[in-house]
This record gives structure tokens, sequence and C-alpha cells, in this order.
């Protein structure tokens, strides 16, 4: 986790709010570096996580998170961490199917699937066990991401459904959290990402946008980080805070800086 | 430093998602550190495969493009497991080229070969392979270049100093380096590589004719072959690590070739709301996924100028690690633009991944153009970016269009010209 970002979001590991939906949005650039930020920043939180890995491998989640000071491959002995990984498991699902069904089945379907079983595993990775073994502070869900799932085949609708029950039943019911990861296609005219994006986009808590920087390339400053603190289903009496950063990707850590700030160019 | 970590690693497991136990991937991704929970005690040495190194920053496997200008710009090469995708030019006349570097480099290098095509015959593509280039015949015509231009790299450059400085772009060969090698496209790899070399090819018209499939497939069928195809090479030659018959150390190099065109069997390029739209993205996951888990490395050209559903294009290069583009010139306004005439066409990066890291390599300048001569495929640069240090003065004099004919001392290649516009 980025101890920069903690203080911009006035979070840190102690104090993590609980039934929330964080959307991480990402456009003409890479947003993954938030995806490991809430990887390591739940981890540390002493929260169960269940982390959807659809688009590397876990080797890299692992090798990255250590820079950041988590193990995943100790978080998933010991229980803490129930990782599914896409890349690996589509293989499975597409050569060698078995008679139990596969969170990633809809793959191997000709129309659009719907996503029940993935549900059903997120269900099954999180369900709060009662007695006997340590217990953690709440269930997070951690996707990576979503506008995957479009080309694997699912229909927008059936992946906000599937949001849909996974808010119903980990923040709801089980007070706990959902992080997830979705692409803006910008003007590529994507309109199932759109749909995906703006239906998400209502019902989250808290939005963190990451765009590339308007005048293209630079060394300097990698993108611009826009986050927005909303309250859905509730009446706007007065507007959404909203900040505006500028971010640059190193090594270990991300800074952040405000829009002009950047020690380069200062 | 880390290499693989797959000598022989034969336990994958298969099983549930939830692997609570430590199994040993055989990915590339893996980063060699001390082996706490003892495995393969055979694998305590250091393993290199031919044809590849790690890479400086994250001790990832890299293999060679084929191109040295290209791996110096994709960060020192391909990584293992990884996609890198091409989106061809207009009239699909240089992407083969970078195709055919690709397949040379890894018959030169003794990888494994996979060449699939739904237009040609993987064996005449292979026929027509460019010859590998000695250090010798080399400097010979590096030098039939440069001497014409000698007497202008002795002079100074007064405005574009800044290019004088750099160092120079690496267009020969290193005679020391078994990493990356150069050809001659005129002439024809010499058949005995060819036929010491382990290759398999698929030829779509060849494979498709077959029985016709009741069972509705998600993917075209063309797709759905040529992936167990891939899958069963990878697992009868043991690229995956999980035959424990076959324990493989070498690379495979997959090219698929005019992938996404109707030849294939997907309208993608022919119509904008198509039935099939899910085929190709679907095709590039999984392809992804048995990449990931084995020691191989693909090419794709894809005619991306020709699908007509951007939303496609912008799920292909987020579904593919290194993107690449290459805009010709040809039949463009760009042909007859000074400032371009001496290149045929534009190099654009256009994503190269975060691999094990959260930063990665990305070279500065982002004007490349490429120039295909008698016998090479060179790629330079066309501008600096502008310099932000605090040593340059505010009155230093801007390089203009025309300094692209100031880096001819720079890279030892171009004709060098020196009219500059002068503020």
């Amino acid at each position: 986790m980025y101890p920069e970002l903690n203080n911009l979001l006035n979070t840190s590991p102690e104090g993590a709010e609980q039934g929330k939906l964080t959307l991480l949005c990402d456009a003409k650039t890479d947003g993954s570096f938030l995806v490991h930020h809430f990887l390591s920043f739940y981890l540390k939180a002493n929260c169960k996580v269940c982390f959807v890995a659809l688009v590397q491998s876990f080797s890299h989640y692992n090798i990255v998170g250590q820079k950041l000071g988590v193990s995943l491959t100790a978080a998933r002995e010991r229980g803490q961490l129930v990782v599914l990984e896409g890349l690996r498991s589509a293989v499975d699902v597409f050569f060698r199917p078995r008679e139990q069904l596969h969170p990633l089945q809809f793959l191997r379907e000709a129309s659009a699937g719907d996503l029940q079983l993935l549900y059903a595993f997120v269900r099954d990775a999180l369900e709060p066990v009662d007695g006997g073994e340590a217990s953690w502070r709440c269930p997070v869900l951690l996707v990576d991401d979503l506008s995957v799932l479009l080309s694997m085949g699912a229909g927008p609708v059936a992946v906000l459904d599937f949001v849909h029950y996974c808010r119903a039943t980990v923040c709801r019911e089980w007070k706990g959290n959902i992080v997830a990861l979705v692409h803006d296609s910008g003007d590529a005219e994507d309109e199932e990402s759109d749909v995906l994006l703006n239906g998400l986009s209502h019902q989250s808590h808290l939005i963190l946008r990451a765009e590339g920087l308007a005048t293209g390339f630079c060394k300097d400053v990698h993108g611009q980080l826009r986050i927005l603190w909303r309250r859905p289903l509730q009446p706007t009496a007065h507007r959404d805070r909203s900040l505006t950063y500028q971010y640059k990707i190193q090594d270990k850590s991300v800074s952040f800086f405000a829009k002009g700030m950047s020690p380069a160019v200062l | 430093m880390a290499a693989a970590g797959t000598c022989g690693t034969g336990t994958r497991s298969t099983g549930s998602v939830v692997a609570a136990a430590s199994t040993n991937n055989v990915t590339s991704f893996q980063r060699r550190g001390p082996r706490a929970s003892g495995a393969d005690s055979g694998c305590s040495r250091l393993v290199s495969i031919a044809g590849t190194r790690p890479s400086v920053r994250n001790g990832q496997l890299l293999v060679s493009t084929g191109l040295p200008a290209l791996d110096q710009l994709l960060g020192g090469g391909l990584a293992v497991g990884t996609v890198l995708l091409i989106e061809e030019d207009k009239y699909n006349i240089y992407s083969p080229l970078l195709f055919k570097y690709f397949l040379a480099e890894g018959i030169v290098s003794g990888h494994a070969l996979l060449v699939a095509s739904a237009k040609e015959d993987p064996a005449d593509i292979l026929q027509k392979l460019p010859a590998p280039l000695i250090d010798d015949s080399y400097k010979k015509e590096c030098d039939e270049d440069v001497c014409s231009h000698k007497t202008e790299s002795d002079i100074k450059m007064k405005i574009a100093w800044r290019y004088q400085l750099l160092p120079k772009m690496e267009a020969g060969p290193v005679s020391s380096s078994r990493f990356g090698h150069y050809y001659d496209i005129s002439k024809r790899i010499p058949q005995e590589l060819i036929e010491t070399s382990k290759w398999h090819g698929f030829f779509l018209p060849e494979k498709i004719s077959s029985t016709f499939n009741a069972e509705p497939c998600s993917l075209t069928s063309g797709y759905m072959k040529l992936l167990q195809f891939i899958q069963n090479i990878i697992y009868e030659e043991g690229f995956d690590g999980s035959n424990p018959q076959k324990k493989q150390k070498n690379i495979l190099r997959i090219g698929i070739q005019n992938l996404g065109s109707p030849l294939w069997g997907d309208d993608i390029c022919c119509t904008e709301n198509c039935d099939t739209s899910h085929s190709l993205t679907k095709f590039l996951y999984i392809l992804r996924g048995l990449l990931r888990s084995s020691l191989s490395a693909c090419i794709i050209t894809m005619p991306t100028h020709l699908i007509q559903n951007k939303a496609v294009i912008a799920r292909v290069t987020n579904l593919s690690d290194t993107v690449v583009g290459l805009e010709s010139f040809i039949g463009s306004e760009k042909e007859t633009n000074p400032l371009y005439k001496d290149y045929h066409g534009l190099i654009h990066i256009r994503q190269i991944p975060r691999l094990n890291n959260l930063i990665y390599d990305i070279s500065d300048v982002k004007d490349l153009a490429f120039k295909l001569k008698k016998k090479l495929f060179t790629i330079e640069r066309l501008h600096l970016p502008p310099d932000l240090s605090d040593t340059v003065s505010r009155s230093s004099k801007q390089d203009l269009a025309e300094s692209a004919k100031l880096l001819g001392p720079g890279c030892g290649m171009t004709a060098g010209g020196k009219t500059h516009l002068d503020f």
C-alpha cells in the first residue's frame, strides 16, 4: 500500500471502513497500481480477501506484493487470501472439462452466459466461518478486472448482476468491502464497457479514476488520479467531494502531488 | 540472477483453484530466490536456455524479437510467456518482415517453432526466412554505406548538439552477444538450418477440412483448432513441464499470421456488429493462459486497420502484453511530407507490459520511424523530446523538423544533411 494514498483517502489499515464498494477506473493508462495498493492494504488490515485475478498470473501479484510489504503466498497458506487465477483456470476449463462446474464455466458457452458460478465461488470463499479459527476483520472481494469478463463473453448486464449479488452478500450482509477495476474505453465507443462503467459508478461509494495526462506521455508525471467520494442511495444534499492529484509510479511506491507540483518541474 | 524456474518441475496442480500447498509453477515469471520449501534438488544450478537472457530490471526471462533495435525499445526483449501483437500496416508489406525476423531468430537460437497461418503454408513461410548475417559480412556492408558520409560525421553539430552527445543506436552486430542477431533480407535462410530446426506448422485449410462439428463452440472453429493444436504441442513436447516423460528446456516460439482476418473464419473485419465478436478476445485470453504456464513466446500479426469495431481493438490491446503498430506511408499524404522522405513508415510502441513490477522500461522517444533498406530493416528516432533538465538554458535553439537529417552521424545510417531552420 502506498502511504501517500492512504493519507489522501484518509484511511489506514487499522481503521478501514466497512460495507463499501470502491470502483477503480482507468482511462488511457494502466490502473493496475491501484489494485496492488488495495490488495496489500486489506491484507495488512487483517481482512479476509478473495482475489479474482483475471489479468496476470499469481506470481506477478506476489512479487509486486513483496515490494509493498505483503507476502501473498504466506497469506494464502494461512487462509487469509483466496485467489482465483483466471489465466490458469481458463486453460483448465477449456481443455480439461470435468464434472464439477468451474467458476469460469461460461467460457465454454457459445452464448453470453451468466456469472452465477463465479458468484458461488466468491460466496463460498468469503463466508464467515464460526468458531475455532482466527477471525478476520471483514471479508473483501477484489476483482482485477471486470472488463476482462466482457472480453470473455459475459454481457454487461451479467457482470452488473454479479456485482449486485456480491454487494448484497459481501457488503450488506457480511459488512465487507468490494474493490473492482474497470477500464474506461474513452473514445473507443465500447457500449458494453460504458454500460458497465456507468452502472457501477452509480453504485459505488468511492471512485478512483486514473487518467493519462491530456498532453501525452511524460517521464516524470505518469498520470492523474481523481478521487470521488459518493453517497449512493442518498439524496445528494451537498456535492460529492472530489480531489485531483498527479502521480508518479516508482519501484516500490507511488508518489502523489498536487497538479503541476511535480518535483521534476519545480 | 533469475532465469526460468523450469528445470523439469513436473507437478503442476490441475486440481482446485484454491491451492493451499505451494506448488511449483512452471512459469518464467517466478523469480529464483532461495528455495525454502525443498524443491527439485536437480535445479540447484542455474539452467540457462540458449537464446534467452534475464531482464536487467526484474529477472524476467527474455527472448529476442530478431530485431535488436526493437529489443531495445521493448526493454531488452520479449518476455517469455507473453504475446507480442503487431498491428499490421495497411498493405501488409512490413509486418510479415517482423514476423519472419522472429521466426528466423528462433531457428538461429535453436528454439522450437510453431507457425500458424490461414493464407500460406508454414513450410513456404519457413523457406522465405532471411539469412543470418555473420559479423564480417555485415561490417563490409556497413562500411560501404558509411564511407560516403564519413566527412559529415567529423563536422561538429552546431544546432543539434544534443544528438551528438547521444550514444549511437545499436546498428551493428556485437560479435560477442548471442542474444539478437542480424539478418539479410535479400538472402534466404540456408536449407540446413531449417532442416535441423524443430518446427510445427498449422495450415488452416488442411485442418479445417475434416468433420463438421455439431457442438456449438464458443469460438470459431479455426481458433478452436488452433488452440487445441498449440495446447497439444505444448503438452506433448513438454514446454509446460507437466509431461512426465519429456522435460523440455527450450523455448517454443509461436507465430500466428493475420489473426482476425476473414481467412480464419472470423467476420470481425467484415462487419461492425458480428456474431462472433467474442471469439477473438476469448482466443487471446486462453492463448495467454497457455503461454503464461509454459516456456513460450508468441508473435501475432493482426490487420487491426480492417477491424470495423473500435471497441474490439481496444479489448484486443488490453488482452495482449506488448503491442507494436506499424504505419506505412504508402498511399497516405505523409508520403510526400519532406519530414518523412527518408523513411517508409512509423512504428508505434503502443503498449509494454509491467511484469513483476510496478514500473516498466519505457523509452523516452516516442517518435520512431522505420526504413526498409536493401538488406536491413532499421528503426530510428525522428525527434528528441524537449530537454527539461536544469542545465538547458532558455536561449538554446530548439530542433525542428529538419533535425531528422541531423541524425546521420548519430545513427550511422542515414544521409547527413545540414539544412535547418534558424530562429
